[in-house]
């Protein structure tokens, strides 16, 4: 009855803040609809000059091949190659090509020749994957071109490597990052605020008469803990709702093993964001405090960047890392369309945060100091 | 047995010592005030009575429990209300009210008896927050959250600090309504003119009590001669000049007067010599001590 009585108390405080249940809302939406165009790591419109030092209708042809595909932009044509370089010193070309004199005539005579690749690598990914396209495209030039008329006198035995994408068929950067933008969504209410909520009523000494009563600490952390369940699972209905609506992508594993693990995964991050506020005297010191541990969480969690690319020792912390298993479990259920059956070692390792994340919560909060 | 007891409780910040070896003994249906300047240690003792801070030494026992081992029988059996305002400013005040209550695992008409008279002063408020009330209102809604449960010992840390006169007496007239229900009531205050409205004060200055009687007591025993004198224009100057005076021990502002305080000097003999210091005499008169001017004069003077 207590228990119901301070949810009931949390859930009036959160609807008469002015602020706080428009930002539930418009927060996932805003992330769900804007980001994923955003950040995109497929590189386009790479700035091209071509040294053209044959001139001929091969040459010619190559280039307007290269200025056709939606990866380059054809920046300049000229005859001289320092002039080329001078552009992409003072950054107005991303990659130069060049053409060599009889360039057409080798193809012809011998069936071989070299076009010179030159790129600007201080883009690392930008310089990597540029160089991969215009091999890509040069290598299908002269193979839809010269292939038939080829002749060389040992026919080399061709191996071609098809390659398949499993799971995600147009390597499409959106549907990898959409499931993990709903983890951030997740990550940062869930944890936020949860953990200004505590300290926010040291701040404003309400905590003291609360104190006073004979309230249960577990009633009390409990009466914090279950709102944020509630809102964590309200936006998580939104971005799923709108992942649907807006990129066709919707959770192949089941929808239920979805909320189960958000179920698990909420209360394991609200139950930290209560520790800190626990221990935190002031709002400004528990806003730092989980912004640090926030930033490790995603950056730490296979999020943004693969954990088997990680060095050893980083992959054994991130056992410790409740996102973790939240992303893992995100992404084997949007896109591998796993089932809880499959997700059982992420399903246990949450709960052990719960548990954990749990116990310290109530046992952290002090009426006495 | 008295209802509430601390026994030579010591308690510190780090260096600064907030309450060194205090006791105090509070009879069961009396109000109990605790007289004292800010940052006397009036907080730091209230808290430790309710359970909210362990004390480096020493011991209290509320209604028969210990503050430490029986901190939960204690809290079902005490109000608080604290000194700065801390109920929910964002909930209204029926909504505060019966947050409280139940709480307490108790609801608002099963004690409503209780705080009626108080309630209903602010009862057409009754849907604003708890935030948007005025000073006054707000003491009042906290006094009710505090007793809502019916609670055997009252603690109030200066409930009438930042409230206007009319309030200030308002609440004062309430408190010995409660206490004639015969709840027991410990109120803290650094308003002086208020320790004549308890039954016993306690004089508190530096962490330490120095002393502990009826308000008529300690004013009986003052035991020195107290004169006021209406000030001219140059207070500050006529302070320094009247204390300067031989037989004088104190002379410190007193409302639109000033006081003076001397163990050997009549009247006639004071005011002769202030005449001839120059003073204007016309308005010297003899008057009765107050606790006021009991705790400027233990202030001048050493502690027992």
């Amino acid at each position: 009855m207590t228990l119901g009585y301070l949810i009931r108390k949390e859930f009036k405080q959160f609807f008469r803040n002015p602020f706080l249940p428009k930002l539930v809302i418009a927060f996932p939406v805003m992330i769900m609809l804007v980001i994923p165009w955003i950040v995109n790591m497929d590189i386009k419109n790479i700035r091209l000059t071509v040294v053209d030092k044959d001139g001929s209708s091969t040459s010619g042809k190559l280039i307007r091949t290269l200025g056709a595909s939606e990866y380059f932009i054809l920046e300049d044509v000229t005859g001289s190659y320092p002039e080329a370089l001078r552009q992409l010193e003072k950054g107005r070309t991303d990659a130069v090509v060049e053409i060599p004199g009889y360039f057409e005539q080798d193809l012809v005579s011998e069936g071989r020749t070299q076009v010179q690749i030159s790129l600007n690598a201080v883009n690392q990914i930008k310089g990597a994957l540029g160089s991969n396209y215009l091999n890509a495209v040069c290598a299908d030039f002269f193979a839809e071109n010269f292939a038939p008329v080829s002749v060389s006198p040992v026919p080399a035995p061709r191996v071609s490597i098809s390659v398949q994408n499993k799971f995600n068929p147009y390597m499409d950067y959106k549907n990898f990052m959409i499931p993990a933008y709903m983890v951030i969504v997740i990550i940062l209410l869930g944890g936020f605020l949860p953990a200004l909520n505590i300290v926010g009523e040291k701040e404003k000494g309400t905590i003291e008469q609360i104190n006073i009563t004979p309230v249960r600490k577990t009633s009390f952390i409990f009466a914090k803990l279950i709102p944020y369940w509630v809102m964590g699972l309200i936006v998580l209905s939104i971005c799923m709702l709108l992942a649907w609506a807006v990129y066709g992508l919707s959770p192949h594993g089941g929808i239920w093993t979805v909320y189960l693990f958000s179920l698990l995964f909420i209360f394991a991050l609200s139950g930290f964001g209560l520790i800190v506020s626990n221990y935190s005297d002031t709002m400004q010191q528990a806003m730092f405090v989980m912004f640090f541990f926030i930033l490790v969480f995603m950056l730490m969690s296979g999020l943004l960047t693969p954990i088997s690319s990680m060095p050893r020792w980083a992959q054994v912390i991130t056992w410790l890392n409740p996102p973790r298993y939240f992303i893992e479990m995100m992404r084997g259920v949007y896109l591998q369309g796993c089932s809880l059956a499959d997700l059982s070692h992420q399903l246990l390792a949450l709960l052990g945060f719960d548990i954990f994340f749990g116990t310290w919560a109530v046992m952290s909060y002090r009426k006495t100091r | 047995m008295a209802e509430v007891s601390v026994r030579n409780v010591r308690l510190s910040y780090g260096k600064i010592q907030a309450l060194k070896d205090v006791s105090l003994e509070v009879e069961e249906g009396s109000l109990f005030g605790i007289i004292g300047p800010d940052g006397a240690g009036k907080t730091s003792l209230f808290r430790i009575m309710t359970t909210l801070i362990v004390p480096d030494s020493g011991s209290a026992q509320v209604c028969g429990y210990d503050t430490v081992k029986d901190m939960m029988e204690i809290r079902r059996l005490v109000g608080y209300m604290p000194g700065h305002f801390s109920l929910y400013q964002d909930l209204t005040v029926e909504e505060n009210l019966s947050l409280f209550a139940s709480v307490f695992n108790t609801t608002v008409q099963e004690n409503y008896s209780l705080v009626e008279d108080i309630y209903r002063q602010i009862e057409p408020f009754r849907k604003r927050r708890a935030g948007k009330l005025s000073g006054g209102m707000k003491q009042k809604l906290a006094l009710c959250c505090a007793m809502i449960h019916r609670p055997r010992v009252l603690f109030l840390d200066e409930p009438t600090t930042g409230v206007d006169p009319v309030s200030r007496k308002e609440f004062w007239q309430m408190l010995s309504r409660l206490r004639a229900q015969g709840m027991t009531i410990i109120v803290s205050t650094p308003y002086m003119d208020e320790a004549s409205l308890c039954d016993t004060v306690s004089l508190m200055k530096d962490g330490r009590f120095f002393k502990t009687d009826s308000p008529g007591a300690i004013t009986e025993k003052f035991g020195k001669h107290l004169f006021e004198i209406k000030a001219g224009v140059s207070t500050v100057k006529a302070l320094d000049g009247l204390a300067a005076i031989d037989g004088v021990q104190a002379c410190y502002p007193f409302g639109d007067r000033l006081h003076i305080v001397s163990s050997s000097l009549s009247l006639a003999e004071l005011s002769e010599r202030a005449a001839s210091a120059g003073y204007d005499i016309s308005t010297l008169a003899e008057c009765t001590p107050t606790v006021e001017d009991c705790f400027m004069d233990f202030d001048n003077n050493d502690y027992e």
